[in-house]
């Protein structure tokens, strides 16, 4: 088995043996390659590597948007493999917060109804505050702008205040820095550092860029499926 | 841009709805004035043209006021003239003939009421194409004059021609073309086009044995509509048109949504993954949906009634009627909802693996 597990505490998220295969004209291709990762709440854990390799398969299988062949996946101790459609949608909702590329806001929110959007799609048990992370992520003064009026470094600030709404125990971030230049990269996966550890998040971050990993806990090597950590190299 | 579409239909609604209300009225209000509950046509008459075909006996009249449930009964001609006053004023006439003491006789709001033979009461209308009260009538082709006695208040017309009044033998003596001074044979004065019935309140005679026993035809005064000139061919016209632009406005609204649906794929692939149910953005599209339609209706009935009452002043067969331009609204609204229903319900084959960068 091919682990990258490094860490035994209780796991905000565990995957174990995972195995994704994709059509590829006819042929099957391993998207994911008997993968294993746990990440613990608070840590920041980075996958790097070329496009192709897997990265955003790894998101998919861990956010419970696609159902991996074989192997486990748990956040704690719910079973996303098992876990039919709509529960899979709530676990999602209550459970798990995306951060995507470029942010991808809505359009028509304000910045604040942007934080407010994951508390109307169905019940939240301890909900944040929006003005407060707002503020958090230094916010509060764009309040009422639309992601248009907004640079892509604020954009992806909201969109990770908005990830972090529902208290959810697993933070999933998509390339943050693949639309801003060096420095807005900086600020904005240092703060997802920081949130990260404020908040007891396991998060797991996809990227291209290797001048931020600095901020992250953990790195690890996605290539042809298979995952490594990067001091093995 | 779709809203304005909606409203532009909304628009179309309101002016095809108050055409066909005006068509309507144009054709039938004189009828719809009387207050009857049904007409005693000839027995197997041809009901889309009754009023032109058929003759009865007027004393079929004493049958039917006999009949249990019936209030009043009366001898009623219609008939379709062409006139010309003594000021030269060319004038069609549907000339009704009543008895001047049945109760079927309108009261006049300017000048006198009908009390005798060579009166005639017109609509209303007439005044402002140039008669006035005193001026002679002269009947094409016979020769026969009718004093203007008064006018009637608003418009009272039949077949798209102006109503008037008259005694029902003077109605008898035109309709059989018996010119001033010739003898009347003695069964021009025994017919008439129908028997005029009034219920009594709540009363329901039965019709079918009052028929077999008079000899006649019965129709609903809403049933007699039909024997309009035109009405029929006119009404479902405008009505095939009316449905056609409902079916339009789904179909428009449907293809909005869907390419609105199409647009919003990513926004909604984000919600997806964000947890939202497939019940939260069917429920959410369809609110907008909604909303717009709602919105575009309003303001294009608005838009619609405002042109309206300026084409209710003019010629045209036009009246704004609140529950038409009511009922072609909630239609436009529903169906509107179905073709968006079509639309939105794209948003449940959204993948919400595409909100990531790509979808590896």
């Amino acid at each position: 088995m091919n682990s990258a597990m490094t860490n035994t505490e209780s796991a905000g998220l565990m995957m174990s043996g995972v195995t994704l295969l994709h059509d590829d004209g006819g042929s099957k291709v391993r998207a994911l390659d008997d993968v294993s990762l746990t990440v613990s709440p608070g840590e920041f854990v980075a996958v790097v590597g070329p496009s192709g390799a897997g990265k955003s398969s790894l998101l998919a299988v861990a956010g419970g948007l696609i159902r991996p062949d074989a192997g486990q996946v748990r956040i704690g101790d719910i079973d996303l493999v098992t876990a039919s459609r709509r529960d899979l949608a709530n676990i999602r909702r209550t459970q798990i917060g995306f951060v995507f590329q470029s942010a991808n806001l809505l359009p028509a929110l304000t910045a604040l109804d942007q934080l407010r959007l994951p508390l109307t799609l169905g019940h939240v048990a301890e909900p944040r505050d929006p003005m407060q992370m707002l503020e958090e992520v230094g916010m509060a003064d764009r309040a009422d702008r639309r992601p248009h009026q907004l640079s892509g470094g604020e954009r992806q600030r909201v969109g990770i205040a908005r990830a972090l709404m529902t208290r959810p125990r697993l933070l999933l971030v998509d390339e943050p820095t693949a639309a801003l230049d060096s420095s807005r990269s900086q600020e904005v996966v240092g703060l997802l550092a920081r949130e990260a550890h404020k908040h007891g998040v396991a998060t797991v971050m996809v990227t291209h860029d290797r001048d931020v990993l600095h901020h992250c806990d953990r790195v690890l090597q996605m290539t042809d499926g298979k995952l490594i950590p990067v001091d093995t190299i | 841009m779709m809203g304005s579409v909606v409203a532009l239909i909304a628009v179309l609604m309101v002016l095809l709805s108050g055409l066909s209300v005006g068509l309507v009225n144009d054709g039938v209000s004189g009828l719809k004035k009387l207050e009857v509950s049904s007409f005693a046509f000839k027995s197997g008459v041809d009901k889309s043209a009754a009023f032109t075909r058929s003759i009865v006996d007027t004393e079929a009249a004493d049958v039917w006021a006999g009949a249990d449930g019936v209030a009043e009964s009366a001898p009623f001609g219609l008939t379709l003239v062409n006139t010309r006053t003594d000021r030269g004023v060319d004038v069609d006439l549907a000339l009704f003939g009543v008895e001047a003491d049945s109760w079927l006789v309108p009261r006049a709001a300017i000048g006198r009421d009908l009390a005798g033979p060579d009166q005639v009461l017109l609509a209303g209308t007439l005044e402002d194409a140039g008669v006035a009260v005193g001026d002679v009538i002269e009947v094409d082709q016979l020769g026969r004059e009718l004093e203007v006695v008064g006018f009637l208040d608003g418009q009272h017309t039949f077949g798209h021609v102006d109503v008037g009044y008259v005694d029902l033998r003077t109605w008898q003596e035109i309709r059989a073309g018996i010119r001033p001074g010739e003898e009347a044979p003695d069964h021009v004065h025994r017919e008439v086009t129908a028997i005029a019935v009034l219920n009594e309140d709540g009363g329901e005679p039965d019709f079918a044995a009052v028929d077999e026993a008079a000899g006649t035809t019965s129709m609903t005064l809403e049933e007699s509509f039909g024997a309009s000139p035109g009405y029929t061919a006119e009404l479902t016209t405008v009505q095939m048109i009316q449905w056609f632009l409902y079916a339009i406005s789904a179909l428009v609204v449907g293809a909005f949504f869907t390419v609105v649906t199409i647009q919003r794929r990513q926004e909604i692939a984000v919600m997806r993954a964000m947890g939202a149910s497939t019940g939260y953005l069917l429920r959410d599209s369809l609110i907008q949906s909604v909303i717009l339609l709602l919105v575009a209706t309003a303001a294009g009935m608005g838009i619609g009634l405002l042109l309206g009452v300026s084409l209710s002043a003019s010629e045209m067969p036009f009246a704004l009627d609140v529950s038409a331009v009511t009922v072609a609204s909630v239609f436009l609204v529903l169906l509107g909802l179905i073709g968006a229903a079509f639309g939105v319900v794209r948003v449940t084959r959204v993948d919400p693996l595409t909100a990531l960068g790509a979808s590896r």
